[in-house]
């Protein structure tokens, strides 16, 4: 059973059980709905940006642990970076958790942190939209794009 | 299935009902002849529970689709040489054992198709463009799998008929009062599932096709779900067209069928052209070929349709009715060892279901459980299971959905129960 701690690893759970940062923020600049047809997952996010930096985030959603945790833990670790942070790290998560090994996924200065944690994501393909649709979702939001079905292939 | 369904099969010489042996079934010897079933998923025994997806294929489909291809494959229709006989004669055979499982009176009744998609499909494109026109109504059920729906929608859009849509209850049943109200003069087209994907409700399709029938309109049934596992007999139900696929009665995947009168095939316009669906042709003016063949146009999967045919003649010498029996003893059984998982709820009640419990676990999403469950050895499905119309009635994204055919036993439920008491340890 150790494969299975692989994903469903402590701080996983933790966020999936009590996702940080949910819920709506008073004055967004930003906000895009992610959906993912397959499991029904749902997701808004809202975001302030100040001076090119993610000031707050938040987000309302349902979905399994992973897609939670997922939305939760990219919460945390986006704020206070900037754009170009922010979308560095989009490159390198989603490198890891689809287990590509390229430039994006070595992307030299950026660290993953806490998002690590989704590393056994790669061993489960079925399982890897469920763990990048809050990005994809991050993403939209970013480029101003509030598109109905985030795609996240 | 219902009462009604049985004793009309049953009185029609169904081949089950004459079957030699009324003995129980001996499952283990059945389970020895689908080879995919003893194998390790994750270092555990597979126990395959999603059959309302696919069902696995027994050694006599199997060696059926291979001596087909080794000994008989040619294009059928079409040469005179050996081959193309035997392979002509195989599908034919083929049409001839779907005729009879489902109780047509003739198997020109029978078009081979993809699937029950395709098939509902044609009828809604034929048939449909054959008698709807603006202001008339086609009526579906809350529970319709999307290939029932789509398909509507799509032919309501080409002719100005509207889409009506009767009810179930919170236990997953039709609200046939409802349904009544709703079959009115403008009503065409009655579309209904005989068994729920989603929620295992055996819809009463006797009285559904009685009360249509009394208000003028044709009536439909997708019998995906059913066909597996219990006695259909469309004659006896007096149906007008019933669509079903082969993979999810131990036939191969990309071959079904669709009953229909043969009144009807000989009135609807074809909806693809092509070869095998015509007489002559000239730029001028092409004769089409008389039904079944009309519907058939190119090649068909000849060998997909001698595994369907050899699936229901296997079907058939077990007994239909031996494996209803046997399938509602191991539906009970589940459906008790389930609630008596803590915090485990039924999604669908009805009191005549078949083949299917779909479940939530409280505070754990279906796909969590799925992966967890997968990594027991243990395969369900989890998801919307193409009835999102379903899982907005019950307010609900996905339920998780274990299914049943002829080879699970009680040791595959306990495995089940066994590893869902595992998910929640996982997420204690
Ligand atoms: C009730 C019902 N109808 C129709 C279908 C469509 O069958 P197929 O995809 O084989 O055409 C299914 C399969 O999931 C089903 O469960």
């Amino acid at each position: 059973m150790s494969e299975l701690r692989d994903l469903y690893q402590e701080l996983i759970l933790d966020h999936g059980r009590r996702p940080r940062n949910s819920g709506k923020l008073d004055s967004p600049t930003h906000h895009a709905d992610g959906y993912n047809p397959l499991c029904g997952d749902r997701i808004a996010l809202y975001l302030e940006m100040d001076e090119g930096r993610v000031k707050s985030v938040s987000f309302e959603g349902t979905g399994c642990a992973i897609s939670q945790a997922s939305a939760s833990l990219m919460t945390e670790g986006i704020k206070g970076k900037t754009v170009a942070e922010v979308l560095s790290l989009f490159r390198k998560l989603t490198a890891t958790v689809t287990g590509r090994d390229d430039d994006a996924a070595n992307e030299g200065d950026v660290e993953l942190g806490k998002l690590a944690v989704f590393e056994g994501v790669s061993q489960y393909p079925m399982r890897v939209k469920c763990a990048t649709l809050a990005w994809h979702t991050l993403r939209n939001a970013l480029e101003g794009k509030d598109v109905e079905v985030a795609v996240t292939e | 299935m219902t009462a009604t369904v049985q004793s009309a099969a049953a009185t029609a010489g169904h081949p089950g009902a004459s079957g030699v042996d009324h003995g129980p079934l001996d499952t283990a010897a059945l389970r020895a002849q689908f080879p995919i079933l003893s194998q390790s998923v994750h270092g555990k025994p597979l126990v395959y529970l999603d059959n309302a997806a696919t069902t696995q294929k027994p050694l006599a489909v199997l060696d059926a689709v291979d001596g087909y291809y080794r000994r008989d494959n040619a294009n059928v229709h079409r040469g005179v040489h050996t081959l193309s006989e035997r392979a002509t004669a195989a599908f034919e055979g083929a049409r001839s054992e779907v005729a009879r499982f489902v109780g047509a009176r003739d198997s020109s009744e029978i078009v081979f198709t993809r699937g029950a998609t395709e098939a509902l499909n044609l009828v809604a494109m034929s048939f449909g463009a054959m008698v709807l026109r603006e202001g008339d109504e086609v009526l579906l059920t809350e529970m319709e799998h999307h290939s029932n729906i789509v398909p509507w929608q799509m032919a309501c859009a080409r002719s100005g008929a509207k889409l009506r849509v009767a009810p179930i209850d919170d236990r997953g049943e039709l609200d046939l009062d409802a349904f009544e109200k709703l079959l009115g003069p403008r009503t065409r087209i009655v579309a209904v599932t005989h068994v729920s994907n989603a929620l295992g409700t055996v819809n009463p399709v006797a009285r559904i096709v009685a009360l249509a029938h009394a208000a003028g309109a044709k009536v439909v049934i997708d019998g995906a779900q059913a066909l597996p596992h219990a006695a259909v007999d469309v004659a006896a139900l007096d149906c007008d067209f019933y669509a079903f696929s082969g993979h999810k009665v131990y036939a191969p995947m990309g071959v079904g069928a669709l009953y229909a009168k043969r009144e009807l095939l000989d009135a609807m316009p074809p909806w693809q052209g092509g070869g095998d669906m015509i007489l002559s042709v000239t730029f001028e003016k092409t004769l089409y070929n008389v039904a079944p063949y009309k519907f058939e146009a190119g090649t068909p999967d000849v060998g997909g349709a001698v595994g369907l045919g050899a699936a229901l003649r296997w079907l058939s010498e077990i007994g239909i009715e031996r494996v209803a029996a046997y399938e509602r003893e191991l539906l009970d059984y589940a459906e008790k060892a389930l609630l008596d998982v803590p915090g485990l709820g039924l999604v669908g009640t009805a009191a005549d279901k078949a083949g299917v419990h779909s479940f939530m676990l409280d505070g754990i999403h279906p796909h969590d459980v799925g992966t967890i469950l997968d990594h027991h050895g243990v395969a369900i499905r989890t998801g919307h299971h193409c009835a999102q119309p379903v899982m907005q009635h019950f307010g609900i994204a996905a339920t998780a959905r274990a299914s049943f055919a002829v080879y699970n036993n009680r040791d595959d439920i306990d495995r089940l129960v066994a590893g869902l008491l595992a998910v929640q340890e996982v997420f204690a």
